[in-house]
């Protein structure tokens, strides 16, 4: 090697030094082929005669592999951390939407006496996509949910007389009364559908999405 | 004038082990960021959203503006 770090030109084809087998002079002459320091250090420091005869064989240049797996892995971060800017992005264009939709107005689910102390009744609001149940839980008293588990959106089941409401998939349980999670994997309360009663009917009127 | 040395390779090694680090830890937070953000959007609390899609993108600008000195000092390398 030259003092400027570039690989002397050797037209010997049997010189041992020579990269490559074919003996064929390099196209890029002018450029240098590797990095100045570029060495073959193995992991222990210790010296190339001291290494096993595999190492000897194919040596690695170490550092050299070490720097470019950790710059590759920077620009993978990196990239990392533009698809997690473009999901915050898409949040923010979903609640946009969201917002724009506003509500699904009031939509008549049932007549009070359609259901007895302990019935259920099962509807879409606010769209098609959205299933809930309506529960009678007294005489007096009705509870709607969003029929979707906040753990993986299973359909969840009302257990009226144990005062739950099931999600089979993952045995999540959520209270009857209030919709909160109280066993299994879900986290967030399930969606309440906000109920109105007007001469005897029962309407659907907005739906509580809940964090707590 | 005087004429900038270039990084040796251990101290482009040491630069980039920094880099690193400081990435890592700015992708963890955007990652934290956006499984709050999620839950709280899920929630229907949506006061968060905007705050921390701001949050987002300034960490995804300095993880740019690092990667970009990246290349700098590789592109001055001997």
């Amino acid at each position: 090697m030259n003092g400027d770090g570039r690989e002397r030109l050797d037209i010997r084809i049997d010189d041992a030094d020579r990269q490559g087998l074919t003996g064929t002079a390099p196209a890029a002459l002018d450029r240098p082929l590797r990095d100045v320091e570029q060495v073959t250090i193995a992991p222990d420091w210790r010296p190339m005669d001291e290494q096993p005869a595999w190492r000897t064989d194919f040596p690695i240049d170490w550092p050299q592999d070490q720097y470019v797996e950790r710059r590759d892995f920077m620009k993978f971060m990196v990239l990392t951390s533009l698809a997690f800017t473009a999901g915050q992005l898409w949040i923010a264009a979903e609640n946009w939407w969201r917002r724009q939709r506003g509500g699904a107005g009031l939509v008549r689910l049932a007549a009070l006496d359609d259901l007895t102390v302990g019935a259920t009744r099962t509807f879409a609001y606010p769209s098609e996509q959205d299933p809930c149940v309506l529960v009678r839980t007294g005489e007096q008293s009705f509870v709607a949910y969003s029929q979707k588990c906040t753990h993986l959106s299973c359909a969840v089941l009302p257990r009226v007389a144990e005062g739950i409401i099931r999600c089979p998939c993952h045995e999540g349980l959520f209270d009857l009364a209030s919709g909160r999670p109280v066993a299994g994997p879900p986290r967030r309360p399930l969606s309440r559908v906000l109920l109105e009663f007007r001469a005897g009917q029962i309407y659907a009127a907005g739906v509580e999405e809940r964090t707590a | 004038m005087t004429a900038r040395r270039p990084f040796t390779r251990a101290q482009r090694a040491t630069i980039v082990n920094g880099m690193l680090a400081f990435v890592i830890m700015l992708v963890v937070l955007q990652l934290w960021l956006l499984t709050a953000t999620m839950n709280a959007y899920l929630g229907g609390d949506g006061s968060v959203i905007v705050p921390a899609g701001v949050a987002s993108v300034v960490c995804l600008l300095l993880n740019a503006g690092l990667l970009r000195y990246l290349y700098h000092i590789e592109r001055t390398r001997q």
